[in-house]
């Protein structure tokens, strides 16, 4: 189960080299993302996390809101 | 792994800076006046009135030790009894926008609400600048001037 962050924490996570994903569809994440972020919507976020993520670096997942 | 839980909502409303073609594109922040004056619930109208129009103002946030907004004189509550405390004489509980939401729709509903003027807010209330309804709706016809005078075709065969 992922940790739960705030805002705060997520700097401080990225300070340190946390990769920092979107998991909205591709045309909400081409909109607006957060700078650095990349795009892996839920439905392909299991099969395609191991490809595209670093497995030595931390990962933080992120969506429009808490809804 | 980690969930920034509460998203893209809460990063924008905090006036944070992100990519994508919505951020090229001008939002309430940017043009949002940081230099509008502010004041305190506890003064008194006559002064505040003076220091606003000296600074070439007919607008005044007033806002707490910490810049959360509380309320709004516009022209019209300035224009009241000048020995008013600000608290009698303001607007209280103004409605506030973010700074993400772009210039476009601030300057649609600007004008369809009659509003001279929106307090432009981070997401926990802290005032970011007060945004004019011509400064939006000049922003807004430069924008769409612009886009109707691009090329529709770029690059393709």
């Amino acid at each position: 189960m992922p940790q739960e962050i705030d805002r705060d924490e997520v700097r401080r996570h990225l300070d340190r080299g946390a990769q920092l994903v979107e998991v909205l569809p591709a045309n909400e994440y081409e909109e607006d993302h957060l700078p650095g972020a990349i795009n892996l919507p839920l439905r392909r976020l299991e099969a395609e996390a191991r490809d595209v993520l670093d497995r030595g670096r931390p990962v933080v997942v992120y969506c429009w809101d808490s809804a | 792994m980690y969930d920034y839980v509460t998203g893209k909502l809460d990063w924008l409303a905090a006036g944070l800076p992100s990519e994508g073609t919505n951020a090229e594109r001008p939002r309430a922040g940017d043009v949002a006046r940081s230099d509008v004056p502010t004041c305190q619930m506890d003064e008194r109208l006559g002064d505040v009135r003076e220091r606003v129009r000296a600074a070439g103002w007919e607008a005044c946030v007033v806002v707490n030790e910490e810049r959360v907004v509380l309320g709004l004189l516009r022209s019209k509550e300035l224009e009241a009894n000048p020995e008013l405390r600000i608290e009698e004489a303001m607007r209280p509980g103004p409605s506030t926008f973010r700074p993400f939401v772009s210039v476009d729709e601030m300057a649609t509903f600007m004008i369809e609400h009659d509003l001279e003027s929106a307090p432009i807010t981070t997401s926990d209330g802290r005032l970011v600048g007060l945004l004019k309804r011509e400064d939006a709706a000049r922003v807004a016809l430069e924008l769409r001037q612009a886009e109707r005078t691009e090329p529709k075709d770029r690059g393709r065969p």
